[in-house]
């Protein structure tokens, strides 16, 4: 149990869902070849990563953050603004990645500093605040940023989808795009392994304290405003770090795909639905929700047209593909009330 | 009753609260201070009057959510929601009225604002008593779930709002009356944000009225400071909760219509952006507070108009700088009311 840090799955449901998701992800460049499902099973690895990051965050500190985008996005941005002026280079993505993860600790450190050590209720506006200041900064900047067009780079020669290394291997070409895929999925591995340690060491045992009972942590002597800074700064570094590897995969990095809204809600969905507090939760979630997004929108649009076409009134307009967030803001605050502990809660009491 | 006597009394015996004006101050600074940069006297002062009308239709939105925050330490997420849905009801009895609208009579010109104004205010009102009753009831004093909870209310009416009146966005033309400026020597002063100011000063000097010098106003005050104790001596604090929740939303409301007038236009992303605003301010003032609400948005949107003046580019980070640097000389805003 070393990889896991001592904090296994605990439900034998669990466990093997867990197993399905993470053998399916492994080897999905060969169970399920094609781009769209590659694309799919990419996205799994990276909001894993990202909602585990945020767990650390909403379920073993206790505080709400609505900046964890804006992390994302300076991850990003910091691949896609070095590789679209220097080149397809390797030291282009490395100084990318040297000067974003830096960046958004400091800025995580900063806002922290500023507001956990009055109250987590004036962290959340101020978090969101700050966010959509950056966002439209963002939008702004288009000489560095590219604007709301965003900026589209070439990714090195390696990782390309014309890069062959081997013709056929289970009946499936190894290429560029497999390579990247396998980097995404071990960065993203590795990152959630990470995370695993961390809260289930003892600085992690301090901030599920914290949580608990704010005053009693700090009268045992911890410091709770270092401490909950110092998860912001983690969360954010590591949110930093996927939203490298998310700009790495799409080889595009715009307003809609690192700093939207939308992308803070489907951490925040991801989180609540698979369970606060528990990094595994983040696994179930995020499949779960990229699954959804992917294949349920698309059901959506044709339920939607079926109603139009069957005269149905005020139906198709609720089931309009651009109304998704609509169901996910209901199913939000559905999961807040009545599974506050998500599904790997349930499992869990479940199986004891 | 000796009652009223013994009040006076321990009032007396109480060592005097020592009155602080300075925050009163700042929006004045800021006027005087941005004066030598402004090219002309008349700009001057046409940027100075928009950014007062400005920062009364901000705090006339924000003034709602301190005082709920300041007596029920409920931090509404989705209150960007009425300001939203607000507006989208005055466009419900303002558009089929365009003709009295433009009709160059002010009579006919209010009777197509008034209702629109008192739908929208009602409206918003019952609204939030139904928002306060099923949603947020059921987690007072749960910080990280109202947090959660009130922020998928805020995106679920947002999404509302797009399958009722459409994705476009709806042009709310002034009332002919409203309409034009007028000249303070060579200054142009347009009529709406003068009416603007007004209204806001009007609710403000209201709430300062209500709170100071009625009976509601000192059991929500005694609230703020001390929930329990309100309900110990017998007061139902839930019914206090619930008519400064509606009181809340309707000026959401309110809010909504000014901006919706003053932007000539209503689109459903609005909610969103203006809470930003909203949040900004009710943090400079101090969570709680409605004098430092007020000043807060006095002085957020002074400093936004003479930026966006000065500096266009810079005119998009004034709110947080401002909010940085009012931080960092009272970390808990302007005018910190409650404990919590």
């Amino acid at each position: 149990m070393m990889p896991l840090s001592g904090d296994p799955p605990r439900s034998r449901i669990l466990t093997v869902v867990l197993l399905v998701i993470v053998a399916a992800l492994a080897f999905a460049p060969f169970l399920f070849p094609g781009s769209k499902p590659l694309n799919v099973a990419a996205k799994i690895c990276i909001f894993i990563a990202l909602a585990a990051s945020y767990d650390l965050l909403l379920g073993y500190t206790g505080v709400v953050s609505f900046a964890h985008t804006m992390f994302y996005g300076i991850g990003s941005y910091g691949i896609a603004i070095a590789l679209h002026t220097m080149g397809a280079r390797w030291d282009a993505s490395g100084l990318g990645l040297v000067a974003a993860l830096p960046l958004a600790a400091l800025l995580a450190l900063v806002i922290g500093l500023f507001s956990l050590r009055v109250q987590t209720i004036f962290f959340a506006m101020i978090t969101l605040a700050v966010a959509s200041a950056f966002a439209v900064l963002a939008s702004q900047l288009s000489w560095l940023t590219g604007g709301e067009d965003g900026r589209s780079f070439r990714v090195p020669e390696l990782l390309r989808p014309g890069t062959t290394f081997i013709e056929n291997l289970f009946g499936v070409p190894v290429t560029g795009r497999t390579l990247t895929y396998y980097i995404v999925f071990v960065c993203c591995a590795a990152l959630f392994l990470a995370l695993l340690r961390i809260v289930n060491s003892p600085f992690g045992r301090v901030l599920q304290a914290i949580r608990e009972n704010p005053f009693r942590a700090e009268a045992l002597g911890y410091r709770t405003v270092i401490h909950r800074t110092l998860a912001n700064c983690i969360a954010a570094a590591v949110a930093a770090a996927v939203g490298a590897l998310n700009a790495l995969w799409l080889r595009y990095t715009g307003p809609d795909t690192a700093l939207s809204f939308a992308i803070m809600l489907d951490i925040l969905l991801i989180v609540v639905i698979g369970g606060m507090g528990t990094l595994y939760g983040a696994i179930i979630g995020g499949t779960l929700y990229v699954l959804a997004q992917n294949y349920l929108q698309a059901l959506m649009g044709t339920v939607s047209t079926a109603a139009g076409d069957a005269g149905i009134p005020l139906l198709p307009h609720l089931l309009h593909p651009d109304r998704w967030l609509l169901w996910l803001g209901l199913l939000f605050i559905a999961s807040v009330y009545f599974f506050p502990t998500g599904i790997v809660g349930k499992l869990r009491s479940g199986s004891q | 009753m000796s009652a009223q006597d013994n009040v006076s009394e321990v009032g007396a015996a109480l060592p005097k609260v020592r009155a602080d004006y300075l925050p009163l101050l700042l929006p004045l600074l800021l006027a005087v201070a941005a004066w030598p940069f402004i090219p002309s006297g008349s700009t001057w002062i046409t940027l100075t009057i928009a950014g007062l009308a400005m920062g009364m239709m901000i705090f006339v939105m924000a003034s709602g959510l301190t005082l709920v925050f300041g007596l029920m330490d409920v931090l509404n997420f989705g209150h960007g929601a009425f300001i939203a849905i607000g507006a989208y009801l005055a466009t419900l009895v303002l558009l089929p009225l365009a003709g009295w609208m433009q009709a160059d009579s002010v009579w006919l010109n209010l009777a197509a604002v008034v209702p629109a104004v008192l739908l929208a205010t009602g409206v918003t009102g019952l609204l939030g008593l139904a928002f306060e009753r099923i949603v947020i009831a059921p987690v007072y004093g749960q910080h990280l779930k109202q947090i959660l909870i009130t922020m998928g209310g805020m995106i679920v009416a947002e999404q509302l709002l797009y399958v009722f009146f459409g994705p476009q966005q709806i042009p709310l033309p002034l009332p002919a009356s409203l309409r034009g400026s007028f000249l303070i020597g060579e200054a142009a002063v347009e009529k709406y944000r003068v009416v603007a100011v007004l209204v806001g000063l009007a609710v403000f000097l209201a709430m300062l009225l209500i709170l100071n010098r009625t009976k509601i106003g000192l059991l929500i005050r005694a609230g703020v400071e001390n929930t329990e104790m309100v309900e110990a001596l017998g007061y139902r604090i839930t019914r206090l909760f619930v008519g400064v929740f509606m009181a809340g939303s309707a000026l959401a409301g309110l809010g909504g219509v000014m901006w919706g007038l003053y932007r000539e236009q209503v689109n459903a992303a609005m909610g969103g952006e203006l809470m930003v605003l909203v949040f900004i301010v009710v943090i400079i003032g101090g969570l709680g507070s409605v004098t430092g609400c007020f000043i807060g948005a006095l002085l957020v949107a002074l400093a936004t108009n003479y930026a966006g003046f000065l500096v266009p580019k810079l005119a998009l980070i004034t709110d947080i700088a401002l909010m940085v640097a009012v931080l960092l000389w009272r970390p808990r805003g302007l005018y910190p009311v409650t404990s919590r």
